[in-house]
């Protein structure tokens, strides 16, 4: 064990980041620390860990890559330049048989319009709807079972909320497609059996435990002197918890929330079957049935040849939702990190 | 995300890696010439959602008579069975619908023949309504406004004051094509018609909603009410087998099998037992119409 020496003079409480092994032999040489070298295995071993860390990234790389590449030759060839107009894609246009300029995803038929705002609009719509239903729930049910609930409750509680995360969405589509989705027409009396409304229930009960889950372990890991002292101070509980740990908490609850918002955006199974796929350009009406990008690649790529307008199109969606995940995630991340700061900074 | 700021050589390593794996699969991306996977014993088919089940039981019977013999059936919907023909994956693709030229020039060109048609089954694209809904019938010109989305409310083609609510199929679907063409003249369905996957989604959400009404095969129709359809200008026909045969439904249709190039081997085998006798009475018990014997 000499070879590997703990950073010495730390505390052992100290955050995580100080507290790093170094894998490198002490600075002050004695002989006899100078006389081990590093074990070759130690090194592979390290190796090895890199590696599979880049793979990821490698992996993600790849990936978008990929998708751009067959995205991307709609900007050149003469067979998409021929079907498709590029600026067809983003703004309206009046097409033959319609009355007014209008957003519209037909991809199959003379022309095929490939309007991609309907679709975003609907991912969007079911996307912020679900986060309006799982956010608040997310949260307060991980300040109930953290900071209120005895421990019996959260014994039988928190599996069960974490078990929700392990039902295939699959299971959860067909549920909001057959009981839901009729108890929701016969309770608001919509006039679409399938909309927006139902496909965001289904969502929200896969967001539900990502945002709990982290949103729990955050809250749990707040300093228990943060709270004593409040205590201590005459707050009440309510006090304590929603001034003094919910903020302490903020920034692993917004990792939550972004990772929920991502999985919600990601989702394709729900959607396709519970929202009624109906490309309906629609902004506030949630009544409405959608049509996500995420369904819309589900239910047309099998469908097209490689290389047809269609294909391109579909894959500029992919490109499109990627980006917008990443760019998410990497604003949430920064965000995160500023909260982070400002709070240890005071604290 | 990355926390070490002095480790360029990650992203060395990265771009190393992508700029290899771009070269190398650029290459590979039209090599997809390989003859269908189908060695002899093997037949991939794919295809019209409203054709698995027929596509199935056929498979099934001759899979029983010639045993060692593999048939894999899916479905997609025709445009996916199509798409896999031209991509190579399938080597028999079952449309409700016929081949578009488009679709012609894309195997042609991607496998160097043409597309052989065989006509296999009788169908009638039926339209249903819940059981509840008392309309009658409707003519081809009422439909068309139905689900270009003009007609809104069922009392302007004679039913109760009530909303319609629209079930379309996805577009990779043959019945979405056969309709969009015979019944829209080619226009686009309403952007609130929903979209759902397969006949049998349809048949199941019209069956749970009192305005609906969808399109599909007849040989699903179960839960729901089909309606007698009228061409501009005559009587409204209901969609039986004689009516289908003679042609005085009409919204009838083939369905068909396609190969590429000429079928051979498997295929072959599989296409001459689809259309004995035998293979015809297999269409019979899913429930649409055999042939008519001109037509074979």
């Amino acid at each position: 064990m000499s070879e590997t020496v703990l950073d010495a003079g730390e505390p052992a409480n100290a955050p995580a980041a100080h507290r790093r092994i170094t894998l490198r032999p002490p600075r002050a040489k004695s002989k006899l620390a100078s006389s081990f070298h590093t074990p070759w295995w130690h090194r592979a071993a390290e190796r090895t860990i890199a590696v599979f860390a880049l793979a990821a990234i490698a992996a993600i790389a790849l990936i978008f890559i990929f998708i751009a590449r067959e995205a991307l030759p709609m900007l050149w060839e003469a067979e998409f330049a021929e079907e498709v107009a590029l600026r067809d894609l983003f703004v309206p246009k009046q097409w033959h048989g319609y009355e007014d300029p209008v957003f519209v995803w037909q991809p199959v038929g003379e022309p095929a319009k490939f309007n991609v705002v309907p679709l975003f609009i609907g991912s969007l719509k079911v996307t912020l709807l679900a986060m309006l239903m799982s956010v608040p729930l997310g949260i307060g049910c991980a300040m109930f079972v953290a900071l209120y609930a005895p421990r019996a409750v959260r014994e039988v509680v928190k599996p069960i909320i974490e078990l929700l995360a392990g039902i295939p969405s699959v299971v959860l589509g067909f549920f909001a497609l057959m009981v839901l989705a009729s108890w929701a027409q016969a309770t608001f009396g919509f006039r679409f059996r399938l909309n927006a409304v139902v496909a965001a229930i289904g969502l929200a009960l896969t967001i539900v435990p990502v945002i709990f889950t982290i949103s729990e372990d955050a809250i749990q890991s707040v300093p228990k002197t943060l709270t004593e002292a409040a205590l201590a101070l005459g707050a009440r509980k309510y006090q304590v918890a929603l001034r003094v740990v919910l903020p302490a908490a903020i920034p692993g609850i917004a990792a939550g929330v972004v990772l929920g918002f991502g999985r919600a955006v990601g989702e394709t199974m729900i959607v396709l079957m519970a929202s009624g796929n109906a490309a309906v350009m629609e902004l506030f009406d949630f009544s409405t049935s959608v049509r996500t990008v995420t369904a819309t690649i589900a239910a047309e790529l099998g469908e097209v040849a490689q290389g047809d307008p269609h294909w391109r199109v579909l894959f500029l969606l992919g490109v499109m939702l990627f980006a917008v995940t990443f760019v998410l995630n990497i604003v949430g991340d920064i965000a995160i990190r500023r909260l982070q700061k400002r709070l240890t900074a005071t604290s | 995300m990355l926390r070490a700021r002095q480790n360029h050589w990650v992203f060395l390593a990265l771009a190393a890696t992508l700029a290899v794996a771009g070269c190398t699969s650029g290459k590979r991306a039209d090599g997809g010439e390989s003859s269908p996977r189908g060695a002899d014993s093997t037949l991939t088919i794919k295809g019209s959602d409203t054709m698995v089940i027929l596509a199935q039981k056929w498979a099934q019977a001759f899979m029983d008579a010639n045993p060692g013999k593999v048939l894999q059936v899916s479905g997609g919907g025709s445009g996916t069975g199509v798409a896999a023909l031209i991509n190579g994956t399938a080597d028999l693709a079952n449309a409700s619908r016929p081949i578009k030229d488009k679709e012609r020039k894309q195997l042609t060109k991607r496998r160097g023949v043409d597309a052989s048609e065989f006509r296999v089954a009788l169908d009638s694209l039926a339209v249903y309504v819940p059981a509840a809904n008392g309309i009658e019938a409707l003519t081809i010109p009422q439909l068309k406004k139905i689900f270009r989305g003009q007609t809104t409310n069922w009392k302007d083609v004679g039913g109760e004051d009530m909303r319609i609510v629209l079930y379309s199929r996805e577009n990779n679907s043959g019945t979405y094509a056969y309709f969009k063409e015979h019944v829209l003249d080619n226009e686009d369905f309403a952007a609130t018609a929903q979209t759902l996957p397969g006949t049998a989604a349809v048949i199941h959400a019209v069956s749970k909603d009192k305005g609906g009404i969808g399109y599909g095969g007849i040989a699903y129709a179960e839960g729901v009410r089909t309606v007698k359809v009228a061409a501009e200008g005559s009587d409204p026909v209901e969609p039986t087998m004689e009516n289908a045969t003679s042609g005085k439904y009409p919204l009838s249709r083939f369905l068909n099998i396609y190969s590429a190039g000429e079928a051979s081997g498997l295929a072959k085998e599989y296409l001459d037992f689809v259309l004995s006798d035998e293979g015809q009475k297999v269409v019979e018990g899913v429930g649409y119409y055999p042939l008519p014997k001109e037509a074979k």
